[in-house]
Parts: structure tokens; sequence; C-alpha cells
């Protein structure tokens, strides 16, 4: 295993070059998450666009946390998380999750865990900005 | 003493500001910050915000110290 790519980025995330950079010659399941940017709220107003803002000092720790507890659960494998900050439009990846593993299963399961508990748990936040002009900040339901 | 506040999302919004240095009483308390620095919009979200001092999230009765960070933190909303 070779330590986990942990990443808040300004900048776009490409999923492909993710799973290329994570990936070895013992893996034979590579499983990408990508979080999209889409243009409904949960309440169903249309969304412009999204803005996330962050605490990088204890964002990235979780994140590393999240990794570990991943790889301690499922087993060994490679992970990426990467998440964006700044301000997104519609159909931008907002975050991307990467293991590969040797099988499926636990390269799905530890997929599953990291963007669960990063939802959870990683100090991001969302504000989403409405057509309309109006804008609210936007807490995750397992928010803690 | 002098803390640093830094802060983010709806909690950043209320306050005005995302960092500023604070000066706080020798010994004084997370809450005693809180009660510094709040304003009846913000109190609104006390009980819904996390606060961190130097990384680390901590009591509101923990002790504060010359040159910390302290992080206020609203429920997240990552993804």
């Amino acid at each position: 295993m070779t330590a986990p790519l942990i990443k808040l980025s300004r900048e776009r995330i490409d999923c492909a070059a993710l799973a290329e950079k994570v990936r070895t010659a013992a893996c034979g399941a590579v499983i990408t998450f990508a979080g999209v940017v889409r243009e409904l709220s949960d309440d169903e107003r249309t969304v412009n666009g999204l803005s996330y803002e962050t605490y990088p000092a204890m964002a990235l720790e979780e994140m590393h946390k999240i990794a570990d507890e991943a790889q301690a659960k499922f087993g060994p494998c490679e992970i990426a998380i990467v998440h964006r900050f700044g301000d997104l439009a519609i159909g931008e990846t907002s975050v991307a999750v990467v293991v590969a593993a040797p099988h499926r299963a636990p390269a799905f399961d530890a997929c599953e865990y990291a963007i669960d508990e990063l939802k959870a748990r990683v100090e991001i936040w969302k504000k989403e900005h409405y057509v309309d002009g109006d804008a609210t900040w936007r807490e995750n339901a397992k928010a803690r | 003493m002098q803390v640093r506040v830094v802060a983010f999302a709806r909690v950043r919004e209320l306050l005005g500001y995302g960092e500023r240095e604070v000066e706080l009483p020798a010994s004084a308390t997370v809450e005693d910050l809180w009660r510094t620095i709040g304003t009846p919009e913000l109190d609104v979200l006390r009980e819904s915000t996390r606060i961190a001092r130097n990384g680390t999230v901590t009591e509101p009765t923990a002790q504060l110290a010359d040159g910390d960070e302290v992080a206020l933190l609203p429920p997240v909303g990552g993804g």
C-alpha cells in the first residue's frame, strides 16, 4: 500500500487521472465515486452553482483518518480522496473518492465508507446559490 | 492574552469576519470567548457549533492560552 492521496483543490478534479495515479499492479478493482454539482437542490430549487469553504488543517487530518479507517476495516487498498473548494458550476466534480483493491467487494465498501464519513465529519461547508439570487448554507443530514 | 478566532460558513457571515485577533482576560475559557464575540443572532447557532482549539474540538469549559487558534465550526456540508 502507498500512502493515501488526500487533497483539497481549487482546481478541477480529473477522476480518470486520479484513478491511474492510485492503482497499482496488485489492484484488480478500481472504484471511482464522483460527487457532481446538480441543478436541483434537495428541496427542488434550481441551483446556479455551489461554493465550498474549508478549514484545511482539520479537514485534511480528518480525511487522512477516514482513509486509514477504511484500510483498517476493509483490507489493504489504495485510496484517494480529493475535495474542491471555491466556486463550482453545475456538472463540475466537487469530490472524488478512488479506491483500488485486489477485489471489488472491499473496494466498493471502502469507497462507500469514505464518502459517507467525509460527508458526516470533514470540515467543509457548502453554499447553494439559486437562480433567483437567493443562497443558503446546506448542512448534511448526518453532519456532526 | 490574545487568541485568533477563525469562523466558517453561516457563523463567519453572522460575525462579519473569517478571522480576527481577540483580546481576552488571562484564564478565559472557550465559553468566555463566545460571550465576548457573540451576538443574539450568533447565539441561536451556539448549540450546533463545535469549537476547536488548535485543531481539536474542545469543551466549553476548556481554558484558552495566549496564541491559541479557536475555530468556530457549524455543521458540515461537504460532498
